[in-house]
């Protein structure tokens, strides 16, 4: 181990403590949460690791204090973390809301189980990528990575953390259970080949410091609480000095600002892997554990000489709507691979705007597809 | 240290000018009670920089934005465990919770308890005035039965939560109350809190003439500040389980609590490691 607490080399992780581990090489020293399949794992492994670094676990007496306690922890100057599934992730859309509005970067990792309600704890779903997005009351834009591996829970939790720096806005890495709990190899990025980002500091003194003022990218730099700046933070709508006013002008100005940071950055923001899309008819669009699946599916239909494709949403929010846009009008079909009840293909519908079908192979949970479903799916469409 | 303040000035630069006015009403206890928070730390000689205040959603929670240091006006009910986080990331911060009692101990109530619990190294003060009065005079937990509030016409029905009593069984290792009359004792305890290692709360009864004085025959703060001044007793030292108010009744005024047990710090190991 590193003195920054990282590993080195090569492990046999499930995907929740690769979770853990991404979000130590992150740079994370804060972990608050509560006990819940199929999300413990991750909890367990930061209250094992953090204090050993420098780093505070806490376990909070729910999910309302823990989304809370990671955004206190994150104005007191710290990485922060929190992770939960569907009754947890339910719990936290009053504080995520405050981290919106607030603009106080945190991850928080939802590894989802079918619901609603108790549901099957420990078995896979899809099916809060809706709540994902709009789960807490009001506007706002968010951003929702889903990994696919651990090595990906390990990768793309390190890029939840850099996007939540460089954005200052909460972070969502929606993974499921599948991949939370399947083991595979992870190999951890040695710390000289990190690329992390941290929170633009103010470049003004304090008597001059507004901690609302944006930057040209429409992110305020940040200042963390005791360094002198004698900030105001509030959850009500608020003017550039952070203060409270309560007019539809200030609203339509700091909440038109927070949808746009995010949307007016997506090229910088979304990431997506495409397979075979060049000669492609028919790409199967899908995410999380269920994009592996489909890759075995799609590699069958080359082999059986169908031109299918593929497209793997790693930035789930903000949709990937230039690419669904690009590849549309040359398909004769997508087909979307989700493990709910119809949720991320509303997206791709809605882009493809009628140039081309739009399949959807659903699930209601518990168990990911089989590839031999959406084989049959990719003849029907490419027929 | 102690530091004499010689004049308003003193306090005048802790307070946010460009907020004022503020929205409490005439004859509101908030403010007296922020005057005696804000007496406490400068006469303890506070670095200000280093000295944060957390509050949640009320009346008695629009405080944060009034004061001139770092400030997080939270979400309903959640500001105790958004201040763990802050404290705990920054153990070097003095961190203040400054809560209304349905803030505190309704929406509140499980993080209340837990931080007690903790021991967790917070300073609360509490200002008490028996309803949720920015939304027009509810009533709620502390609330003494046969009180009359806008949800509550005919006299509210249910037992009521005495805070002392919820701090000192949870675990708090100092718990005061004085009503908005004691402003001298007030602001002392509040010193003595600020100083506890660990979870430290006083309560201070104060007048909501607007909401709730106005249906239970105190219209105004001067008939809230006469009963007080007629039905408050000090009583150091007594038991925090008796000390409950009824409507209209005794109001117990002292240090009811001030032990000392390991501090969340202490017993995590934060306060000897060097950050």
């Amino acid at each position: 181990m590193s003195n920054n607490g990282h590993l080195s080399g090569s492990f046999y992780f499930n995907g929740d403590i690769a979770c853990a581990e991404g979000a130590i090489s992150a740079g994370c020293r804060f972990f608050a949460g509560y006990p819940i399949t199929p999300a413990t794992e991750i909890a367990e492994r930061m209250s094992e690791r953090l204090p050993e670094i420098g780093g505070v676990y806490i376990q909070m007496e729910d999910e309302l204090a823990s989304m809370a306690a990671i955004l206190g922890a994150a104005w007191g100057g710290k990485k922060s973390m929190t992770s939960t599934s569907g009754p947890g992730f339910s719990l936290m859309m009053e504080n995520l809301g405050l981290g919106y509005m607030t603009e106080t970067p945190c991850v928080v990792v939802n590894v989802q189980r079918a619901g609603p309600s108790t549901g099957l704890p420990t078995l896979v779903a899809q099916a809060d990528m809706m709540q994902a997005r709009w789960g807490a009351h009001g506007c706002y834009s968010a951003i929702a990575l889903c990994p696919s591996s651990p090595q990906e829970m390990y990768d793309y939790t390190i890029k939840a953390f850099n996007l939540s720096e460089k954005y200052r806005v909460p972070v969502l890495l929606m993974a499921d259970e599948a991949v939370g709990h399947m083991s595979e190899k992870v190999t951890i990025t040695p710390p000289e080949k990190l690329k992390l980002v941290t929170r633009r500091k103010p470049t003004v003194s304090p008597d001059k410091f507004n901690p609302y003022q944006p930057d040209a990218d429409l992110v305020p730099p940040m200042a963390n609480a005791g360094e002198g700046y004698g900030f105001h933070v509030t959850g009500l709508t608020h003017d550039e000095r952070g203060y409270p006013v309560m007019t539809p002008q200030a609203q339509e100005k700091l909440v038109r600002r927070l949808v746009d940071k995010i949307d007016k950055n997506r090229d910088d923001i979304i990431e997506v892997e495409e397979w075979d899309t060049d000669d492609a008819e028919v790409v199967v669009v899908s995410y999380g554990i269920s994009a592996r699946i489909v890759r075995y599916a799609v590699e069958l239909a080359r082999k059986e000489g169908i031109k299918a494709g593929m497209l793997k949403l790693i930035t789930v929010w903000p949709f990937a709507e230039s690419t669904i846009k690009r590849l549309a009008p040359r398909l004769k079909s997508f087909i979307v691979v989700e493990i709910n009840a119809g949720q991320i293909v509303l997206e791709v519908e809605r882009c493809a705007a009628g140039q081309t079908k739009t399949v959807l192979l659903p699930g209601m949970g518990g168990a990911v597809h089989h590839p031999d479903v959406i084989l049959e799916a990719i003849r029907k469409a490419a027929k | 240290m102690t530091i004499e303040i010689a004049n308003t000035k003193v306090i005048d630069q802790y307070i946010r000018q460009d907020r004022m006015p503020h929205i409490w009403c005439p004859g509101c206890g908030i403010g007296t009670v922020l005057h005696a928070l804000i007496r406490s730390l400068v006469k303890g000689g506070y670095d200000m920089d280093k000295v944060a205040m957390v509050s949640g959603i009320g009346c008695t929670a629009r405080a944060a934005g009034y004061v001139k240091m770092d400030s997080f006006h939270t979400t309903h009910g959640r500001a105790l465990p958004f201040a763990t986080g802050l404290k705990l990331a920054n153990p070097d911060l003095k961190v203040i919770l400054f809560s209304g009692d349905g803030d505190l101990v309704s929406i509140g109530g499980n993080h209340f308890i837990h931080a007690a619990r903790r021991n967790m190294d917070i300073t609360v003060i509490c200002v008490n005035n028996f309803n949720y009065g920015m939304t027009g005079g509810q009533m709620g937990p502390t609330t003494p039965t046969g009180a009359r509030t806008s949800t509550s016409r005919s006299g509210n029905y249910e037992p009521s939560f005495s805070i002392p009593a919820l701090a000192a069984a949870s675990g708090a290792v100092y718990v005061a109350r004085w009503t908005c009359l004691h402003l001298r004792q007030l602001e002392n305890s509040i010193s003595e809190a600020l100083t506890r290692k660990g979870f430290s709360l006083v309560e201070a009864i104060s007048p909501c003439p607007t909401v709730y004085g106005r249906l239970n025959k105190q219209p105004t703060g001067l008939d809230q500040m006469k009963y007080y001044q007629t039905a408050s007793s000090v009583e150091n030292g007594a038991d925090p389980m008796k000390v409950g108010i009824e409507l209209n009744g005794k109001i117990t005024c002292g240090k009811f609590v001030d032990i000392e047990r390991p501090s969340y710090l202490e017993m995590a190991g934060f306060d000897k490691e060097t950050r």
